[in-house]
């Protein structure tokens, strides 16, 4: 009987949402394949009153989670009346549906027009609260709002932040526009900063999360800009004769490390993030570009072709002698930091010409390929570190794909009509 | 190619039309000053009078003063220097082509010259920058070589994000891997 009732909703489900699709173009979807081994089973009581806010509160909790591949949301039937956090757990009954843990809460109008939510999360197996919070919120906050409470659950039950409130950016192409756009990071409420007839590459965030670095091409050739969020100003950071390109934030926020070609070549110099006190740093006759800082601002990795073959180089972020970090394969590019320093992600092109992620342990110099897609690009680590979101092309469209950094869990994100890339993770914000 | 030129101009044009229209985009079109450094004069110091430079920018984009770089019987309207894969050096058919614009930057040295480089689509993005910017420097150095100034000409890239053809295929690839000579009121 359930074989038979998926087998009728899938069609179902896919002709509904082929009737949404055009409503919702602008929005990345998510298909998600594969799954970690131990997922935790979860039930999310849907609210109690979250009829009032339109997304709703529990689906999205649930949603966020079962995202993560840790957690598999568990079905529950209606129950009456609805449980909210004050409700007397039944822990005996909730373990006999065989859940480990446990959302209630409960939405309620405020007079002055606002939403009050509050929850509370149970640990069954132990028998015992976990805790909860009350949220005051306006209707439009709900998402924003559910994801809050799904990265509290998730760090109460795996001892790691939650990426959930994170956002994304990254670069959609339509035709011969293209945006800027920043997005939850389950994809949902996009919103562009930016929109030209030029192509737009390499968002990088501030370590504050309140600016977005970028090249863009707008002048007819690459000049990198620093770009608020919340107003929208644009400044220059780099705009010297030839090209200037790769921004890379050092961590304190205050300067960039770009590739510039004003001096011949392309090579890594450091700039304030206001365009001031231009310095140089690498002194070769090969290309020196995609900059990155270690977490710990005392290094930067970056890729040369010095070897004759671009490889990742690490060096001093005051410039001086450069190490080469990557070893196997001929091509190696792309290098990003994980968030604790300890893995260096990049990418790999193999013997049969496909691009995938490598992820290289800087300690015991273990090297392991993550993806299986053919044209991987630009990888990016969520804050946490336990996934990265890289952009690939699948039946030759543009699209994000996340991976976690243990390569079980993978997460696809596209958008219709257009190809979706350069995506860039946002930093932990408050 | 005078085609295909036009149609960039067109598309130039239309984009900085469109662009200034676009009432929903939050940019700041105001023009960057990022790199200067303007210190306010101090107490004492004396007020100088200099010659002011008179800049023209009346003159319509499209419209040029040397119709040689239009007409498709001078080899000066040929712009394109194409590279095999992974090669960065001009080939020996395009010197001919290199020279012409040489002597004509010789010849008018307050002409400028912008050069763009471009790669195919395969690899990293910002490498393929690199890449690019090292065809268009190895064009500048072969006109530098030939007698233009270094304040003529920039060389610049655009790396893969400006395919000339669409496609997954070396047909399509090898029109990508290219050289544009482009002069003042042609970018």
């Amino acid at each position: 009987m359930p074989r038979l009732l998926t087998g009728l909703l899938i069609p179902l489900l896919a002709a509904t949402l082929c009737l949404v699709a055009p409503l919702a173009h602008a929005q990345l979807s998510i298909e998600i394949t594969g799954a970690g081994g131990q997922r935790i089973p979860i039930a999310i009581v849907p609210f109690a009153g979250e009829g009032a806010l339109a997304p709703g509160i529990a689906s999205i909790i649930r949603a966020d989670l079962e995202r993560s591949g840790l957690f598999r949301g568990l079905e529950i039937p209606p129950l009456s009346p609805a449980p909210t956090e004050a409700t007397n757990v039944s822990y005996p009954e909730w373990r006999s549906r065989l859940a480990d843990a446990l959302v209630q809460g409960s939405v309620a109008a405020r007079p002055d027009g606002r939403f009050e939510v509050r929850f509370r999360l149970f640990d069954v197996v132990k028998q015992t609260p976990l805790g909860g919070v009350a949220y005051t919120m306006s209707k439009e906050q709900a998402r924003t709002t559910a994801h809050r409470i799904a990265d509290y659950v998730y760090e109460k039950l795996t001892g790691e932040k939650g990426v959930f409130s994170t956002r994304i950016a990254y670069v959609v192409k339509r035709g011969n526009r293209y945006e800027l756009q920043i997005a939850d990071s389950d994809g949902a409420s996009p919103e562009t900063a930016l929109a030209s007839f030029e192509p737009i590459i390499s968002p990088a965030w501030s370590p504050d999360g309140r600016r977005l670095a970028y090249v863009s091409f707008e002048n007819k050739k690459p000049v990198v800009y620093v770009h608020s969020l919340t107003d929208g100003k644009r400044q220059v950071a780099a705009n010297f004769k030839g090209s200037n390109s790769a921004p890379a934030w050092s961590p304190d926020g205050a300067r960039l490390a770009v590739s510039l070609s004003r001096e011949g070549g392309s090579q890594i110099f450091l700039v304030n993030a206001d365009g001031s006190g231009v310095r140089r740093l690498t002194s070769s006759a090969a290309i020196d570009t995609e900059p990155r800082f270690s977490p710990d601002g005392q290094s930067i990795y970056f890729t040369s072709d010095r070897g004759g073959s671009p490889q990742i180089y690490r060096m001093p972020a005051g410039g001086g002698e450069p190490q080469r970090v990557t070893f196997e394969g001929s091509y190696n590019v792309s290098p990003r930091l994980s968030p604790d320093g300890r893995t260096l992600a990049y990418i790999t092109r193999n013997a049969a010409g496909k691009f995938q992620v490598a992820l290289l342990d800087l300690a015991n110099r273990q090297v392991q390929i993550i993806t299986d897609s053919d044209r991987d690009e630009s990888p990016s680590f969520a804050p946490n570190g336990r996934m990265i979101v890289l952009a690939t092309v699948i039946g030759g469209r543009g699209v994000l794909s996340a991976v976690s950094a243990d390569g079980r869990v993978k997460q696809r994100l596209s958008v219709t009509a257009g190809d979706v890339r350069e995506p860039a993770w946002g930093p932990f914000t408050e | 190619m005078r085609f295909i030129l036009n149609t960039a101009l067109s598309a130039a044009f239309l984009a900085t039309v469109l662009l200034a229209g676009c009432s929903t985009t939050p940019t700041d079109e105001q023009s960057p000053a990022g790199v200067e450094d303007r210190k306010p004069a101090g107490p004492g110091t004396a007020v100088e009078t200099k010659p002011i430079a008179r800049v023209d920018v009346t003159g319509k984009p499209g419209e040029s003063a040397f119709p040689e770089l239009k007409d498709p019987k001078s080899i000066l309207s040929k712009r394109s220097i194409y590279y095999e894969y992974d090669k960065f050096d001009v080939r020996n058919e395009y010197r001919p082509l290199v020279e012409a614009h040489a002597k004509f930057l010789r010849e008018h040295p307050s002409v400028k010259m912008l050069i763009q480089g471009n790669t195919d689509e395969r690899g990293s993005r910002e490498y393929n920058v690199g890449l690019g910017q090292r065809r268009s420097d190895g064009v500048k150095r072969m006109l530098l070589l030939l007698g233009a100034k270094e304040d003529q000409i920039e060389s610049v890239s655009l790396g893969e994000e400006k395919p000339k053809a669409e496609g997954q295929n070396e047909q399509a690839w090898s029109q990508n891997r290219r050289s544009d000579m482009l002069y003042t009121g042609e970018y």
